[in-house]
């Protein structure tokens, strides 16, 4: 359902001109590289042809007290790739923060006996003093890992997601692993995640994914009967249970998921994947790496997807049956055929509530360009959406999604997207929990779209009637008309719909 | 299917759907390598027992569930106290995203600070670039007043020496030459939030006394609140008090304003906080008070120095703490305790008498930061409960000493135990061997909950998951007010639920309590 509409250009020219007038020169000049307006691209509409071009750079340095929005390695390895890992314990390994900061905020949903047999939502850390820098932690790490086997013994292995220090003070984790892994006949992966290594959280997933292959493919001994349909989904961290919505049509089409990564997953799932025939992957961005991996070194293919929203999911359910063959692809026509009941309804519900709305988006991995169509078959348009993190593969793939005329920033500051925002006044802004406040003092709705705002899920044909729900109840809620005081009334926003 | 249009499912209820149900017990049983249900059970069980506890209390290296965040979030939370006051915080830049993650999760506000960015180069070479660099954008771009520079532990290990960063990048331009930027160094390990924000504090308050000479002015307070995740109803609440009496005071660090600004349509990126002449004149106050003693033993230090007169306070919270902190900002001002306020104390008062037959001798476990604890603590004695378990994960043996000598004071805590150290996994323990009828703390105790069953009121930093709390004070009477209902209201909650079974349980489901 691709919208006839091209966003304002010359507009979006004139605001980056404006936020660049603003910066010192060195600043200006550096930043100038990361915005732009897409361009027009070689063909338009067909599907899996480029829209529009995004030329912009990524994946460098940002510029110091700017606002940047990026986290950073850490937050990719132990945050993202290995924190879902549920029954394997995650040590935060230095000072206290960064483990605190990020206990639970993910949502990476899973089942389980927290604190006995799966440890997600526990902050484990070796709590560092000085002490500890000064001297080392390695002889402290050790001991740690023995009071985890003698409080925790159901855990099924460790990893050790290196904060700042440890790099700087030339601890050898990789020789603690490797004694105590021996010694407890466990599973322990050293992650050299320290938050100063690369620009954003990017590298965090690359190290995350790098230790993946070197600490536990082809470790352990792994019994399993393969399948011809065992497919394994990586890149998908089922916040709010994004993986289950996932998976219960993939099942329903007749594939079987050996593994999930990383949400809700067992060290077994991980272990067992180079048995698979087919690796799914979501977030391009977060575990490419590992799927390359797997492809050179087990000759397992791997094919990007996308099950945000029916256009979406539906072109991704033919394209996996595809390459499967016409016992899964009958299955596949039969389940679209089957949840476009679903479909229709909600579109029906929803379509003349969010007709003509625009949406500006700013995140992190896959979903600045995989979230666009669900968008825009609820009528809705996207006009402006940056990476956090993103490389230069991903701008290239956001052009097969947006429109000529589209803003595009990337890493952008907290000054620029203020100013973007005030100047484009979108319907509705989808960025992260530092980015929601700001947004919606300006009377501007906001959805979270890192956690999705605390709902979710929002893969699958499941997901996407609550995305609609939630995108609806965000745009069309009556704060927004109560922002004025009635004695300094001024030209309002229009009156949104009454709820449903 | 599931899902509908009409009614749409979310997670909570959509995968309680027997769709779901199925496939998440077939994904357990055949590809999750699951340990046996029965050893699941046996160890969940063990960890219940003394055994378990003994063991889990040993620990030396290993920390689960900590109750304390890291220095640069106080240095960051107390900077938000002063007026256009920009965070810039040297060093790793995912620490600034978390602390502003953290803040605004908790407060529901927006949370500026920015870092300066600094990645291996800089980890080789220093930060020196950074910070010419990152001020000059800062200054540009934010319009702060004043700039307020702390570091993340990266930093601190390879040794950044921010006066001389700060003075080089003066005199490179990157902002004027009389532009303020004061500076903490808050090392990640080293002590807590509550020392980072004794030391961003205590660098406010260096950068404009330093030099300069004290002409004392009788009467005048400073208070300095402390790390307060309630600040936003605290703060507002002791300068209505504080105005009732009609004293002379700066209130040195105030984020009320900050973490409450209006919808109404413009993005206020400061807002409120102690104006920089305030604090300039605050260095001729006769005192300087401390709401949390813990939260600002360096920074009184310093008072003292300059020769101020200083007191300190845990979290003036209920009866016997307000009247303390009330008598001596009025033993120091000259200024009697208006009636007024003798009627709010009177009804505290009253409604605790009101209600002193539910509270009595109910049994609690109470964890935070340590004047926290302490408050609560004696709080609930005066109600007649009796803290059971007392623990702050950032508490000090001094805290330690303080609490025994606290809890020793009242019949009603002489059984009380004080855990200095330890964290909420160690509070687990405590529960099922010891067990209380209410747990005091903030939304990490959600688990405890879960695990134990002991009912959690959430009165303390962060709050994540129940909205504005923070917005209605603690301290003083108005606010002992309200930790009393928050408390009566969990008691009555929880005595309706289990007596509201028809025809078993509802004999005792009285409407009159």
């Amino acid at each position: 359902m691709s919208l006839d509409h091209e966003n304002d250009g010359a507009l979006n020219e004139k605001l980056i001109q404006q936020v660049l007038s603003q910066y010192p020169d060195k600043a200006a000049k550096r930043r100038k590289k990361h915005l732009s307006v897409a361009k027009s691209g070689d063909e338009s509409g067909k599907e899996g042809e480029i829209l529009s071009e995004c030329d912009v750079k990524s994946n460098i340095k940002s510029i110091p007290g700017v606002m940047t929005i990026r986290g950073c390695a850490y937050a990719g390895s132990k945050g993202v790739v290995w924190g879902p890992v549920k029954d394997m314990v995650h040590i935060s390994h230095g000072p206290v923060g960064c483990g605190q900061y990020s206990w639970s905020q993910r949502r990476n949903y899973y089942v389980g006996t927290t604190g006995i047999d799966t440890f997600v939502t526990l902050q484990f850390t070796s709590d560092f003093q000085e002490k500890d820098i000064v001297f080392g932690g390695d002889k402290k790490l050790e001991k740690l890992i023995d009071e985890i086997e003698e409080l925790f013994p159901l855990n099924n292995g460790i990893s050790i997601q290196s904060e700042c220090p440890i790099g700087l003070i030339g601890d050898d984790i990789e020789a603690v692993s490797r004694k105590k892994a021996q010694e407890h006949e466990k599973t322990i992966v050293p992650v050299r995640c320290e938050g100063f290594r690369g620009v954003s959280q990017s590298l965090g997933h690359h190290i995350a994914n790098d230790s993946i292959r070197d600490w536990v493919l082809d470790k352990a001994e792994v019994e399993f009967e393969a399948g011809p349909y065992d497919i394994n989904i990586i890149g998908d961290y089922n916040i709010g249970g994004d993986a289950w919505a996932t998976r219960i049509l993939l099942e329903e089409v007749g594939l079987r998921v050996v593994g999930n990564w990383s949400g809700d997953a067992t060290l077994a799932e991980v272990e067992r994947a180079p048995k698979a025939k087919l690796n799914l992957i979501h977030c391009y961005r977060s575990m490419n790496y590992i799927c390359r991996h797997m492809e050179e070194k087990y000759g397992i293919p791997w094919m990007e997807y996308n099950f945000f929203g029916p256009s979406q999911i539906e072109a991704s359910l033919r394209k996996i049956a595809k390459h499967f063959g016409p016992a899964i692809e009958d299955k596949t026509e039969a389940v679209i055929a089957k949840y476009r009941r679903l479909v229709d309804a909600v579109i029906d519900k929803y379509y003349p509530r969010l007709q003509g709305k625009t949406v500006m988006l700013y995140v992190g991995g896959l979903r600045p360009r995989h979230v666009i169509t669900a968008y825009e078959d609820l009528g809705m348009e996207i006009v402006g959406t940056g990476y956090e993190f993103g490389h230069n593969d991903d701008y290239q793939r956001t052009g097969h999604y947006v429109k000529e005329g589209t803003l595009i920033y990337d890493d952008v500051t907290g000054y620029e997207l203020e100013k973007f925002i005030e100047g484009i006044r979108p319907d509705l802004v989808g960025s992260g929990i530092k980015e929601k406040y700001p947004v919606q003092k300006m009377g501007i709705p906001f959805r979270q779209m890192h956690s999705w705002d605390y709902s979710g899920p929002y893969h699958g044909y499941d997901g996407f009637a609550i995305f609609a729900r939630d995108m609806d109840l965000a745009i069309n809620s009556p704060v927004w008309d109560l922002y004025d005081a009635p004695w300094k009334k001024k030209a309002g926003p229009p009156m949104a719909l009454a709820a449903e | 299917m599931p899902q509908s249009a009409e009614k749409i499912l979310d997670h909570a209820p959509l995968f309680r759907e027997p769709e779901y149900r199925q496939m998440l017990a077939e994904k357990r049983l055949n590809f999750e390598c699951p340990h046996p249900d029965q050893i699941v059970t046996d160890q969940r069980e063990y960890t219940k027992s003394w055994e378990y506890r003994e063991k889990n209390l040993a620990r030396e290296a290993l920390v689960v569930n900590p109750a304390k965040a890291c220095q640069p979030l106080g240095a960051v939370f107390a900077a938000a106290g002063f007026e256009r006051t920009m965070s810039f915080v040297h060093g790793s830049q995912g620490c600034v995203a978390y602390y502003r993650s953290h803040l605004s999760r908790h407060f529901k506000e927006p949370s500026s600070a920015v870092s300066s960015s600094m990645t291996e180069d800089a980890a080789v070479f220093g930060g020196l670039k950074n910070m010419v660099d990152g001020l000059a954008n800062t200054y540009t771009l934010y319009d702060p007043k004043m700039i307020a520079v702390s570091t993340t532990c990266m930093a601190e290990v390879i040794g950044d020496d921010l006066h001389g960063f700060i003075e080089n990048a003066k005199n490179e331009g990157s902002v004027p030459p009389d532009f303020d930027v004061p500076f903490a160094h808050t090392p990640a390990f080293v002590g807590s939030h509550v020392d980072g924000y004794d030391v961003m504090v205590k660098g406010v308050l260096e950068h404009f006394w330093k030099g300069q000479e004290r002409k004392a002015s009788g009467g005048t307070i400073n208070i300095i609140p402390g790390f307060d995740g309630f600040c936003v109803g605290n703060n507002r609440e002791l300068k209505r008090l504080l105005d009732l009496i009609g004293v002379s005071y700066n209130f040195i660090q105030d984020a009320s304003d900050q973490f409450d600004t209006p919808s109404d349509g413009m993005y206020r990126m400061y807002d409120g906080g102690t104006k920089i002449e305030d604090v300039k004149a605050a260095l001729n106050a006769e005192a300087t008070l401390s709401l949390q003693h813990y939260n600002t033993r360096k920074t009184l230090e310093y008072c003292k120095e300059v020769g101020q007169a200083t007191a300190s306070f845990h979290y003036p919270l209920g009866v016997k703490a307000t009247d303390e902190f009330l008598m001596k900002v009025s033993e120091i001002s000259g200024k009697d305790i208006p009636g007024a306020i003798g009627m709010e104390r009177g009804r505290l008062v009253d409604a605790m008498a009101d209600s002193q037959a539910w509270l009595h001798g109910k049994k609690y476990a109470i964890y935070g930061d340590p004047d926290f604890v302490y408050a609560v603590a004696r709080f609930v004695m005066e109600t007649g409960g009796e803290p059971t378990h007392c623990l702050a994960t950032n508490g000090t043996s001094a805290w330690e000493a303080e609490m025994k000598e606290l809890l020793q004071s009242s019949p009603f805590g002489k059984d009380g135990q004080v855990w200095a150290g330890k964290d909420l996994w160690a509070m687990r323990s405590l529960l099922f061997t010891e067990p209380v009828d209410l747990l005091i703390g903030n939304s990490y105790g959600k688990y405890l909950e879960r695990d134990t069953g002991t009912p959690l009121i959430r009165l303390m930093f962060p709050i994540f998951d129940r909205h504005h709390h923070h917005r209605f004070p603690l301290m003083g009477y108005q606010g002992g007010l309200r930790v009393l209902t928050a408390i009566l209201d969990k008691i009555f909650d929880k005595l309706d639920r289990e007596t509201s079974e028809p025809g078993v349980t509802d004999y005792s489901f009285d409407l009159t309590r």
